[in-house]
């Protein structure tokens, strides 16, 4: 239990004057600090007679009360002089809180901005992208300049290290595709193009969206967050005072990363779908494994791997380009690493979702359908 | 005036809210006790057997060449680093095996600024102050927790618009200041800083120095303060723990470690700039302090 500060009042001659009680500590204040400011009658003097211990935040409770009354201070110990003076020269009304405006304006204010923002965005982007080609050729000019060693890190970081939960999703996910075919097939007695449609599906669409999406979170994010830090650090500012461009350093290697590995990671996702559908097959349709497989040659064209493959990389340069870019956005605090590292992978995904509809056209207009 | 019924209220609301865990002051002799320890990254040591007792109401300065193990040695005190082996005794409470969020009636009477100002980034100067005094006395007032959060502010030497700004918007001297605003906050009994006045111009560490002289004198403060600035060892602090060797070689004001023959110690305290410190420090009739610890509380 403790012991809280405490007041009474005693009028004497028409002068009001509060006699404070009890230690005046951090711990003690609130409830005296709560009357004093419910009191609304005018006060004189404060007797501090009777006080115990004072800390600074029990001085400038009664600095405040005095000054707000314009009462005088009796009975301070010699400690509570010295630290009415500190807090009293300590005294300041500033806002604590950055300025705000009323809701309206503000909302006003916000749209502007965001509508200006949006421009500037896709001005800064374009100029991101023009740097990142810059380094590009720079790195082809001099190719002894360029960090193989952090090529190769992406490499495991963007690529082998996937290998196990993009296998398992798209071992799951050619399951579900040939289960789900099969039920709908069975209907007009096609059951054995569960075969062409797992296969044409998996090499076309969805081994190398799944694959995409899968990359997005893990790297795309990884990518925002871990240049974000560096930038909040101020390491890449370090990096250019040394003359080590970023931009080489590293965005190219993560940019090659994505791009060389996703064509490889749709490619394995592909074939696992199909094993996957084979599997599902032999249990539930009554078709065997192997016999799956070597249909599979038959039933798919060989420019449904092509398909794949031309936009898997495509893919890799959008997931990359915008993990980095967002990361090379982050200004300020914490808050904007988690702000820029969702929007790296928002928009990563959307840009392949919307480019994915693109390619689909593109490619049953030039006979790969 | 108010009446009884409205007296009433108020004091359910702080009850309320108030928490339950918060003790008195610590009237033990050492605030701070050490025995033994021993820190270790993998298989480099830091410390062996290292013993410290600090003393209640005095500062005292912790020296020690770069990297051997003074900020390591505060974070094992605070709780934020496992030592292998060893007793630390905050209060006369055991620190060790305590997670960092428990035991807050033992955290809320000390105040900690990290070498590197640790603000939240995501919050302004005066909220930063705010969060301990939040986290510790929620039955405060709104309004009485802005209050104090902006004297504090200004107390440890920024200017006042500097309470509305982000820790980004702030220089490094700057955030030093609103780390220390922060370690402030509640008016701690125990105050740990580590590297207070690196970075900071030295009429800035001057009134740093003579601040945290001030506080310790009227609060009754126990500081423990590691510091590379000979003139602060030389102004305010009352004994001096010299770290070398992975322990405490040495603890004492600073004539008595002269008399010491360890060279590490003849070598810091009689370096060109440990002469000009004690100069100025002479010249500047501060040294009173220094002789304080050397006769009085020694
Ligand atoms: N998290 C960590 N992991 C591994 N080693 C660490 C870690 N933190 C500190 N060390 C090592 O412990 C030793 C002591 O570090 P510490 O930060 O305590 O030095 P210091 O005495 O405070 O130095 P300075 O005066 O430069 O601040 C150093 O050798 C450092 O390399
Ligand atoms: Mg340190």
């Amino acid at each position: 239990m403790r012991d809280w500060a405490d007041f009474t009042v005693e009028e004497a001659g028409g002068r009001m004057t509060v006699v404070l009680e009890g230690a005046l500590l951090v711990s003690t204040i609130a409830l005296l600090d709560r009357k004093l400011r419910a009191m609304t009658d005018p006060v004189q003097e404060i007797d501090m007679s009777r006080t115990g211990d004072i800390d600074t935040i029990g001085a400038w409770t009664v600095y405040r009360f005095a000054n707000e009354n314009n009462a005088v201070i009796v009975g301070a110990s010699e400690q509570a002089d010295i630290l009415l003076q500190a807090v009293r020269d300590s005294a300041s009304t500033a806002p604590i809180e950055p300025p705000r405006l009323p809701v309206i304006p503000r909302v006003l204010d916000d749209t502007g901005r965001k509508v200006v923002a949006f421009g500037q965005g896709v001005l800064r982007f374009l100029g991101f992208l023009g740097a990142v080609i810059v380094a590009l050729g720079a790195v082809i000019r001099h190719p002894r300049r360029f960090r193989y060693r952090a090529l190769v890190r992406q490499f495991d970081l963007v690529g082998v290290s996937a290998l196990g939960i993009v296998g398992l999703m798209s071992f799951l996910i050619g399951i579900v595709i040939a289960q789900q075919g099969a039920a709908q097939l069975r209907q007009f007695g096609a059951e054995i193009y569960t075969i062409n449609l797992t296969g044409r599906l998996s090499f076309r669409e969805l081994g190398v969206l799944m694959t995409a999406i899968m990359v997005a979170g893990r790297s795309g994010s990884a990518f925002a967050a871990q240049i974000g830090t560096m930038k909040l650090t101020e390491e890449i500012d370090a990096m250019r005072t040394i003359g080590v461009a970023p931009l080489e350093a590293l965005i190219v290697p993560r940019i090659l990363a994505a791009v060389l590995m996703m064509p490889l990671l749709g490619f394995y996702s592909a074939l696992l779908a199909i094993v996957g559908g084979a599997f599902i097959a032999d249990l539930t349709l009554g078709i065997p494994f192997m016999t799956f497989l070597s249909r599979i040659q038959e039933v798919v064209p060989i420019h449904d791997l092509w398909v794949g493959l031309v936009k898997a990389p495509v893919f890799g340069l959008i997931i990359a380009l915008a993990g980095c870019y967002q990361g090379m956005q982050v200004q300020g605090n914490s808050e904007d690493v988690g702000l820029r590292t969702t929007k790296a992978v928002v928009q990563g995904i959307f840009m392949v979702i919307v480019l994915d509809a693109f390619f689909a056209v593109f490619f049953s207009e030039v006979g790969w359908g | 005036m108010i009446d009884e019924i409205e007296n009433e209220e108020l004091l359910e609301d702080v009850l309320d809210e108030a928490r339950s865990d918060v003790v008195g002051h610590f009237d033990g002799e050492y605030p701070i006790e050490i025995e033994g320890l021993r820190n270790s990254f993998g298989s480099q040591v830091i410390h062996e057997n290292l013993s410290l007792k600090v003393r209640r109401g005095e500062i005292l300065g912790v020296v020690g060449g770069s990297g051997t193990g003074k900020s390591v040695l505060m974070r094992s005190i605070i709780g934020l680093q496992m030592p292998d082996e060893g007793e630390i005794r905050v209060f006369g409470k055991n620190t060790i095996g305590v997670m960092p969020d428990e035991e807050s009636s033992v955290r809320s009477r000390w105040g900690v600024l990290f070498q590197g100002g640790a603000l939240f980034s995501t919050l302004t100067v005066a909220e930063n102050v705010e969060v301990p005094l939040k986290q510790f006395f929620p039955e405060i007032d709104a309004e009485l927790r802005h209050e104090i959060a902006r004297y504090k502010v200004v107390m440890s030497g920024l200017p006042e618009e500097a309470a509305a700004k982000y820790p980004s918007e702030l220089s490094g001297g700057m955030r030093k200041r609103a780390g220390l605003a922060r370690a402030l906050a509640l008016d701690p009994e125990l105050l740990f800083l580590d590297e207070p006045t690196a970075g900071l111009d030295p009429i800035g560490a001057a009134m740093f120095d003579s601040l945290t002289r001030e506080l310790t004198d009227t609060l009754g403060l126990t500081v423990f303060l590691i510091t590379h600035d000979l003139d602060t060892l030389y102004a305010i602090c009352d004994r001096v723990a010299v770290i070398a060797d992975r322990e405490v070689i040495a603890v004492g004001t600073i004539p008595e470690l002269l008399k010491t023959d360890h060279p590490w110690i003849q070598e810091y305290f009689n370096g060109p700039r440990s002469r000009a410190a004690r100069a100025t420090s002479e010249a500047a009739g501060r040294g009173k302090s220094v002789d304080k610890g050397a006769d009085g509380k020694a």
